[in-house]
């Protein structure tokens, strides 16, 4: 069976057409690197997502800081780590990497602050 | 006061520039920036993909944007925050005004225009109908959802297929917001593939081509907007409308770079590009004034702004030491299937790099730059589209002193 992909790896986002037997992929054409392999592999066994959002901040400059995780996720993960993050609140200041929730939801993967926010000065 | 180098706008470009400055040897460098913080767009673009070009990694744009503050700061570069600036004159005295200095007047020997861009509005594309609360810019609604802790609204309708306002599709859905559809009044995207991908496909939200709103409803609060499909001259169709009851709609339908400043130092703007007319050394038809990023041509990826910004400031710190740099001889023309090129007059005398856009997207195709019929460059793509900005780096001594240069696509 054909299948059309477009690589979300880099900016590039190959067009990428595989002949595939069920998980199994038969040929490929249309990437430019290897990790169009690897995408593609990952796609037909195991899709996984990066996520951002943000998490409340009492006491800080702004009211928000952005948040990611450090690796990706399954993609049916997504809306549970999203219900786990908007549980959190955070006091500043928060800098950049530090860790939200650990290991969130068991998935091998840390929500981090990507957001210096510093407290407000009274 | 007096300052060698003065940088308006602190975003990824001013950030970038500030720091080759330095590193070139020019001490006296001053950056203003109107915001509380620098940072510039990439303190609202939480999303990840910044900097896998620069740092080989996939960073928020928080991240990104601070990578270079703090070598700001390590470097003792000066700049001010919330100060605005208010004119620039040919001569190259800036007015600004500060919350903290009041009023401020800055003679410069080099100006770096680095002020970025800004929405097209639903004025810009005069939609008719009511004129309700609920319809915002992509850029307006991201940052009240991901600097104010304000959410936007819960029904909504995305008009454009930009990159922001694809990001925003599924910004969105992830707070919980009901996205019904993406309406593109060309036919094909406007944004880069993988944002179609991973924002849109992976959340089930339709795209529809040859698309666009024809009416807006509501008194208050926006209750829907009508869409129609649109022929090849992208004229909408009749009989072909129909309702969607939403409570908000979010246009993502082109930036305009912003160069209200550059126009009032006598700046020349290219018709194309919105931008400003430059040599390869990113100088402005006014000597001493220079300028790179967005608000020189609106680019696809944060990586590639920092890169030319960086380029720009490399040919300042160069001006500053010997005086003078000339403007070269040879027009570039965007020839056959494309839409604009930076820069628009080269010397040639050193290496540098040629930015494009192509009108439509293409399949198979070489990038051809000549002059007087001979091909100086030449690079085959397996795809262009316009979402994408294509660059073609041309080395020294290729060109002769005389005669356009011509960038085609075919």
């Amino acid at each position: 069976m054909k299948r059309m992909f477009t690589c979300i790896i880099c900016p590039n986002g190959c067009d990428i057409e595989a002949e595939i037997d069920g998980q199994k992929i038969l040929s490929l054409t249309g990437h430019l690197c290897a990790k169009g392999v690897d995408y593609v592999t990952q796609e037909l066994t195991d899709p996984r997502r990066t996520i951002a959002s943000s998490v409340k901040v009492t006491g800080g400059t702004l009211p928000l800081t952005s948040v990611r995780v450090t690796n990706s996720i399954p993609k049916d993960m997504i809306f549970h780590v999203m219900n786990e993050i908007n549980k959190r609140t955070l006091e500043a200041p928060v800098s950049i990497g530090q860790v939200v929730i650990a290991n969130v939801l068991n998935l091998n993967s840390d929500v981090i602050v990507t957001k210096n926010v510093p407290a407000i000065r009274d | 006061m007096i300052c060698q180098a003065v940088i308006i706008g602190g975003g990824p470009a001013g950030l970038a520039a500030a720091l080759r400055l330095k590193e070139c040897g020019i001490e006296d460098i001053l950056i203003l920036e109107r915001e509380p913080t620098l940072g510039g767009i990439l303190r609202q673009c939480i999303h990840d993909g910044f900097g896998l070009v620069r740092f080989k990694k996939s960073l928020s744009g928080p991240e990104y944007a601070q990578r270079f503050i703090d070598e700001i700061e390590v470097a003792g570069i000066k700049y001010l925050t919330e100060c605005t600036v208010i004119d620039v004159t040919e001569d190259k005295i800036i007015t600004a005004v500060s919350k903290h200095h009041g009023y401020l007047e800055i003679k410069a020997k080099a100006v770096l225009l680095t002020m970025g861009c800004r929405e097209r509005t639903r004025g810009a594309l005069a939609i008719p109908g009511t004129r309700p609360a609920g319809v915002y810019t992509a850029g307006v609604a991201q940052s009240y959802i991901n600097l104010q802790d304000v959410m936007v609204g819960k029904e909504i309708v995305i008009l454009g297929s930009g990159d922001i306002g694809l990001i925003m599709a599924r910004r969105l859905t992830l707070e919980g917001a009901h996205v019904k559809g993406v309406y593109e009044i060309l036919p094909y995207p406007s944004g880069l593939p993988r944002n179609i991908e991973q924002c849109l496909n992976d959340y089930d939200i339709p795209l529809h081509l040859s698309h666009t709103v024809v009416d807006i409803h509501g008194q208050k609060r926006l209750k829907g907007v009508t869409v129609a499909r649109c022929d090849e001259s992208l004229r909408p169709i009749e009989g072909t409308e129909s309702f969607i009851a939403c409570d908000t709609l979010i246009l993502s339908v082109g930036l305009i770079p912003e160069n209200e400043l550059s126009l009032s130092a006598g700046v020349k703007l290219d018709s194309r590009t919105r931008g400003a007319f430059v040599d390869e050394y990113y100088q402005t038809n006014v000597e001493g004034i220079f300028a790179a990023g967005n608000v020189l041509h609106v680019h696809d990826l944060v990586d590639f702004v920092s890169l030319e910004a960086e380029e720009m400031a490399a040919h300042v710190a160069s001006y500053l030491k010997s005086g003078s740099t000339s403007l070269g001889n040879v027009s570039v023309v965007a020839g056959q299937n494309v839409g604009h090129v930076i820069p628009q007059k080269v010397c040639g005398d050193s290496d540098f790099t040629l930015s494009l856009r192509v009108r439509q997207p293409m399949k198979n195709v070489s990038i051809v730059v000549a002059q007087n019929g001979q091909v100086v460059f030449q690079k085959k793509m397996r795809k262009a589209i316009p979402a994408e900005m294509i660059q073609a780096k041309i080395k020294a001594g290729k060109l002769k002193p005389e005669g356009d240069l011509e960038v085609t696509v075919q």
